[in-house]
């Protein structure tokens, strides 16, 4: 066991059972429905660098069997301890390892290639990737797929033509794949490997 | 896996031991007492008292396989107090409020203004009461101890 450092960690859910079902519940509708922005962890104590969606999805999904790995930018211990200590996460040293990642921007955002992708067998085994980024735009990028019933409209300025182009690739592995969400102060989206993004 | 970053290990891990085994009679009259002189620093939750189980392991004599013992009730919670220390406690049984007021005392403890205070008022008691708690039972399990002795008998009979 190593010793975890207490100073910096932030407090939590307030009421664990009821706000992490319903954190799940929202992580859920986000991923069933892309395109549609899911309010999420409201209530949450504020963390420098953690959006309290994306804190309130990772506090409801990490558990010790899952492998959390955090890009340069929230790499921070406060992040960490935090995380660890209420989930009981372990760190993985490289995206390929991990099952969650958490990316600070899109600047930070490894191609996607790089994170498991599941296997043709067991491609459940994939990692869910978390970023977060400044805005959220409900206009620009037409969405189709499972899921949205004739198109929905999204954007994310920060992510451009590169993230596309990986995104296709992404898609065409099916069921293979890496899942994203995108988190913006308490707001989130989810874009399941499924989902097909034109301009 | 609670360790403190500044080395104080060994002394932590003494007087946590000390405040898991507190009566909670105790804990509530210091905190009464505590309350009185001068306000106690406010607190926030970072983990509120949870019970859960964990498995005790023996092994015989020290020296044989390990094996379950059973399962034991245990408490914990973790709360930070305003100057910033952090009080973990893990107490037998499922009293929410002792569970509470170890990790208030573990953090005082750690809390320079208060170290010394909560050492007299609480630490030394407790010590005092649990010692005087082991010296009575060992003196009642002394006076119905039996000594098997073979006597030898006389010669001729």
């Amino acid at each position: 066991m190593n010793a975890l450092d207490l100073a910096g960690v932030g407090a939590g859910f307030a009421d664990p059972v009821f706000e992490s079902q319903s954190a799940f519940r929202g992580c859920l509708s986000a991923l069933a429905t892309p395109g549609t922005l899911v309010s999420l962890g409201a209530g949450l104590d504020e963390m420098p660098g953690l959006h309290a969606a994306a804190g309130a999805l990772l506090l409801a999904l990490l558990d010790q069997d899952t492998r959390l790995w955090l890009s340069p930018g929230v790499a921070v211990s406060r992040i960490a301890s935090s995380l660890k200590f209420h989930t009981g996460c372990s760190l993985a040293a490289s995206p390929g390892e991990a099952d969650f990642a958490l990316v600070a921007g899109a600047d930070e955002l490894p191609p996607l290639e790089e994170f498991s992708a599941g296997s043709q067998e067991y491609p459940e085994r994939s990692a869910t990737v978390v970023l977060q980024v400044p805005a959220i735009l409900e206009s620009g990028w037409r969405l189709s797929g499972p899921g949205i019933r004739s198109e929905a409209r999204l954007s994310i300025p920060s992510l451009g033509e590169a993230f596309l182009q990986q995104w296709e690739r992404n898609r065409a592995r099916f069921p293979r794949g890496v899942d994203l969400y995108v988190s913006s102060g308490d707001r989130l989206c989810g874009l399941p490997r499924t989902t097909r993004i034109e301009i | 896996m609670f360790q403190t970053s500044d080395g104080d290990s060994k002394e932590r891990r003494e007087w946590m031991e000390l405040l898991a085994r507190a009566p909670l009679a105790m804990l509530e009259s210091w905190m009464r007492s505590a309350g009185d002189g001068g306000s106690l620093p406010g607190r926030t939750w970072l983990r509120k008292p949870e019970a859960g189980l964990a498995m005790l392991r023996g092994r015989a004599g020290g020296a044989g396989e390990r094996f379950n013992l059973g399962e034991l009730t245990v408490t914990r919670c973790t709360l930070r107090i305003e100057t910033g220390e952090v009080g973990v406690a893990y107490v037998r049984g499922r009293s929410q409020r002792k569970a509470e007021l170890a990790a208030l005392a573990d953090a005082l403890l750690q809390s320079p203004p208060w170290r010394d205070a909560v050492r007299r008022h609480l630490l030394e008691p407790v010590r005092a009461q649990l010692d005087a708690e082991a010296t009575r039972a060992r003196h009642k399990a002394q006076a119905t101890r039996v000594e098997f002795l073979t006597l030898a008998r006389e010669a001729g009979q």
